[in-house]
């Protein structure tokens, strides 16, 4: 929303506002959600090291009642620790990102004043349901992550998450032998749910997919900033 | 101006952080003072008497026009806990981001400009009732009833409480809020007309500000305040 269209001089943006008040253009806003445990905070520390040392990152968090996520990531040392930020939500991560963002709002707001100038805030959800998804007046693009393990009907059952994310990450391939997951079924039934939007297989612990997650964020990045 | 700009401003479900606070009910279920009803009952009698008529008093004072900083620093000077302060102007900050785009004003945008991060709650809801068109009482009146809806609804989640009983401990309050808009409006008027903010009401209630200072150190909590 404009309501000031003079931003040298206005005061602080409202949501999506691409520009600070400074006039300059805000970070890139990638949202992370999922199911609990399908390895979203892993993925924030995989992009993390392989995107920080060609651009300016930072991680805001939204726990359901800890700081887990945004201690882990501290004690992992992805980023240094004025580079993350953890949000409280009331128990309610889905309200956080989507119904009332205010708190994120100002949370990625603070980063950039604080930590900036930055071209990348990464926003994860504590995972609660799979009908989270984040609002467009908070991240300019979301990631869902589900994984192997949490059943391979997933993408099959769809929701708003595996079907309209701009990219599913399907997690965990590595436990796909030991959990009796279909990998070749699971694919198939993306692409039924989500026709032409990307889909990345990805094992962290073997390492499979990182690469072309970072791809897909450099591309974002590279058509926000142009 | 529409009356009804007040529904909008009320709403729980404005978008303006309100979420994730509980009103101090999280530390009191802990600390065993709230284990159902009748004890949410009492517990948002007394927040009614205290924080929400301090709180209508300063929201409608902004309404009829006194000075924002004299306002926000008298507010400061009624919180003694740290963690009450710092929830207070998140909460302002979030609630004026809202309200902007609700009711663009250049009053709005420039208390943005002058509190980049935030102003005492109560003291943004009245510059914002003002700019949605509305009253003195009528910001009151959103005061008072966040005072006692914000830990109500806390509590449905923290106890499981059954949310029926939490509405009816609201509609069993009603009276009592109009009353105590009443009083807060009146004292507003006579700090605006004569004696200043500082004869605005500064009703305390101390085990809240304690258990705020308390709940601020847990490791895990549900609520942020
Ligand atoms: N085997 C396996 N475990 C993983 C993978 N990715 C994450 N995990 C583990 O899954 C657990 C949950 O991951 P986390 O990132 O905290 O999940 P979140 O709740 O979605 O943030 C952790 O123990 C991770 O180490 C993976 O690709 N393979
Ligand atoms: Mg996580």
């Amino acid at each position: 929303m404009h309501l000031d269209h003079d931003h040298h001089h206005g005061p602080v943006a409202l949501s999506a506002d691409a520009h600070r008040p400074d006039g300059s253009r805000r970070a890139l806003r990638i949202g992370l959600g999922g199911p609990v445990g399908s390895g979203k905070t892993a993925t924030v520390a995989a992009l993390c090291r392989a995107l920080r040392t060609e651009l300016s990152l930072a991680v805001v968090t939204n726990d359901i009642y800890t700081r887990e996520d945004a201690e882990f990531l501290l004690r992992e040392a992805v980023l240094p620790p004025e580079r993350i930020t953890a949000v409280e939500t009331g128990a309610c991560p889905h309200t956080a990102i989507r119904d009332d963002i205010s708190a994120n709002l100002e949370a990625v707001e603070d980063l950039e004043d604080e930590a900036g100038p930055l071209d990348l805030i990464l926003v994860e959800s504590g995972g609660d349901n799979l009908t989270a998804t984040f609002s467009k007046g908070l991240v300019d693009a979301q990631i869902f992550v589900i994984d192997v393990a949490g059943g391979d009907d997933i993408p099959r059952k769809g929701g708003p998450g595996v079907t309209t994310a701009d990219l599913l990450v399907v997690n965990k391939t590595d436990l796909a032998p030991y959990v009796g997951s279909d990998l070749a079924r699971m694919a198939a039934d993306a692409k039924a749910q989500r026709a032409e939007l990307p889909v990345v297989f990805q094992s962290l612990r073997s390492g499979t997919g990182v690469a072309d997650v970072a791809a897909w964020v450099r591309e974002r990045l590279a058509a926000w900033t142009a | 101006m529409s009356r009804a700009a007040l529904l909008v401003l009320a709403d729980g479900r404005f978008p303006a952080g309100g979420h994730a606070h509980s009103g101090g009910a999280e530390a009191a279920v802990k600390a065993g003072r709230i284990t159902g009803a009748a004890d949410l009952e009492e517990y948002c009698r007394g927040r009614l008497h205290t924080a929400g008529l301090v709180a209508g008093a300063f929201a409608a004072a902004a309404v009829l026009g006194a000075d924002v900083r004299e306002l926000d620093a008298a507010a400061d000077a009624r919180t003694p806990s740290a963690a009450l302060r710092g929830a207070a102007r998140r909460l302002g900050r979030q609630l004026l981001r809202a309200a902007r785009a609700a009711w663009p004003s250049a009053e709005l945008d420039a208390l943005a400009r002058e509190f980049p991060k935030g102003a005492h709650q109560p003291v943004v809801l009245g510059v914002v009732a003002r700019a949605a068109g509305l009253s003195a009482v009528d910001a009151a009146y959103c005061a008072a009833y966040e005072s006692v809806s914000g830990p109500a609804t806390a509590v449905v989640r923290l106890l499981s409480l059954d949310p029926f009983e939490a509405t009816g401990v609201l509609a069993r309050l009603a009276a009592e809020v109009d009353l105590v808009v009443d009083r807060a409006v009146e004292a507003a008027r006579e700090a605006v007309e004569e004696a200043g903010v500082d004869a605005l009401p500064a009703a305390s209630a101390p085990l809240s500000e304690i258990g705020a200072e308390w709940h601020a150190g847990w490791a895990v909590r549900l609520f942020a305040s």
